[in-house]
């Protein structure tokens, strides 16, 4: 472990993004629970317009979780469209940056070792207690997954699964409707993306208020690496996972 | 503890702040100019990265949905309509006004013996959801050459027969739009002359943008300079009075 500012923990483009997609995500989050509530039910397929049809029907948010805090679809939209651009252009410049300097390479992509079971269950045992120390890489097997998921899956699947309900994104690029499955959904598939990375957000949250938050926030707007060698909640004792 | 107490705190108070500065932002000069060019920036990024005539996709028959939900107006009562509707329409007049050499003024009979295209298309409403119908009509375009539409047009306006809560219903389009060869005057859903609902006896397809752009009840088309001086400037009752985007691609 490297003496604080030493070395970034997180480089420049990762803390960048990272704040601006937290403002992007929230408004975006917030903003499309308003837009849910001008019609809160989902389907599959290309059509869907009434109940009968719907997989789904979707409670009603209420005004403090939603952007405007009262129903407004035209006001709400405002605010989706806006940090669409930074969402989605972010995303697209981080992927970019994360391949360029070998972030992704080095601290994500998962090698065929850390797919064995029994490391697997030590990993989430580990977890389960609350451990969080790990000797090799920045990021143990979970963690990659966790990331992975996201930033593989969940954000890029946000971006084109909103880009699918989009009639004039259609017309560019018809193949979004074929990989979703149809408009309607590829609207299913947003709300629950969207919902999935609320989860993540909240075990992220979790996560590093239990593992010296102040750290974490340090090396992640300032830089430098304030990862607490010990976090205050870890167990000491990394012996038998048995 | 007491740092995880204070942190939690922070979190809570800057989401408050943060939905204290949506509304401030949305009240204020800066932010409504700040919304109306997202519009713009949809709008400029969707027709930079497809073809000006790109199609909307077309769908076989058999997707066609089993009923096509009608929106906003669906049974106007005003300025004659429901005589109109009760006389099968036979004294509709459809014209074509405004930057144009020769105005029209067009019964069904003669719009129904001009080239015809049919479409089977995906409507979406901007509340969010489809429905998937089969119309027929000539395309916008005809009309315009007819009438031998000027260059001095940038937008064509549609003008409706329905009031809605207040006051009539238009909308309108860009050249871009407009010459598009799915934008057309449809008198036909699914074979049959156009259901009250959606919008008899003619109604707007624009297939690249959300369903208020598609206006219903339409008694002619405009073609005009600016939407300046149009309703309250904004391009559309929706636009107008509920503060919908005019670009609605997405």
């Amino acid at each position: 472990m490297t003496r604080d500012g030493e070395r970034n923990r997180h480089a420049a483009p990762t803390r960048i993004w990272h704040w601006i997609n937290l403002i992007a995500i929230i408004v975006l989050f917030m903003s499309g629970l308003n837009i849910s509530n001008a019609h809160p039910y989902l389907y599959w397929g290309e059509w869907g317009f009434a109940p009968e049809q719907a997989w789904l029907e979707v409670p009603r948010f209420p005004g403090w979780m939603t952007i405007p805090g009262f129903y407004s679809l035209a006001k709400a939209r405002d605010w989706h469209l806006l940090m669409a651009f930074p969402f989605a252009f972010g995303l697209l410049g981080m992927w970019i940056a994360m391949l360029w300097n070998g972030h992704f390479g080095r601290d994500l992509m998962t090698g065929k070792r850390e797919w064995r079971w029994q490391a697997i269950r030590r990993d989430i045992g580990q977890h389960l207690r609350l451990d969080f120390t790990h000797s090799d890489g920045k990021y143990n097997f979970l963690q990659k997954l966790a990331y992975g998921l996201v930033l593989g899956v969940l954000l890029p699947g946000m971006v084109l699964t909103g880009m699918a309900i989009s009639p004039g994104m259609d017309a560019a690029f018809p193949w979004l409707l074929d990989i979703f499955g149809g408009r309607q959904s590829a609207r299913s598939i947003h709300f629950l993306f969207a919902w999935g990375l609320f989860g993540f957000f909240v075990i992220h949250v979790a996560l590093v208020l239990l593992t010296g938050p102040i750290g974490h926030l340090r090396s992640m707007t300032l830089g430098g690496d304030h990862e607490p060698a010990n976090p205050p909640f870890a167990k000491t004792d990394t012996g038998d996972a048995t | 503890m007491s740092i995880l107490m204070k942190r939690r705190a922070v979190l809570l108070g800057s989401g408050a702040l943060m939905l204290g500065a949506c509304s401030k932002i949305q009240q204020s000069d800066a932010g409504r100019g700040l919304f109306e060019s997202v519009d713009d920036w949809h709008k400029g990024l969707q027709r930079f990265v497809r073809a000006r005539d790109a199609l909307a996709r077309e769908y076989a028959p058999e997707d066609i949905s089993p009923f096509f939900r009608g929106n906003g107006s669906t049974d106007p009562q005003n300025d004659g309509y429901p005589q109109h509707a009760a006389n099968g329409f036979a004294d509709w007049r459809f014209t074509v006004t405004g930057l144009v050499e020769r105005p029209l003024s067009l019964s069904l009979d003669q719009i129904m013996r001009l080239p015809q295209r049919t479409q089977i298309t995906r409507h979406d409403c901007v509340e969010g959801w489809s429905a998937i119908g089969q119309w027929t009509g000539p395309q916008l375009s005809t009309f315009l050459d007819l009438a031998r539409v000027r260059d001095s047009a940038n937008y064509i306006v549609f003008r409706c027969a329905d009031d809605y809560t207040q006051g009539r219903y238009y909308e309108s389009i860009d050249m871009i739009d407009a010459l598009h060869p799915q934008t057309i005057i449809a008198h036909r859903l699914n074979g049959e002359p156009l259901p009250i609902r959606n919008g008899a006896p003619l109604r707007a397809r624009v297939e690249r943008q959300l369903g208020y752009k598609h206006a219903k009840y339409l008694t002619g088309v405009e073609a005009v300079a600016s939407l300046d001086d149009i309703g309250l400037g904004k391009g559309g009752y929706w636009e107008d009075y509920g503060g919908y985007q005019w670009y609605a691609g997405m």
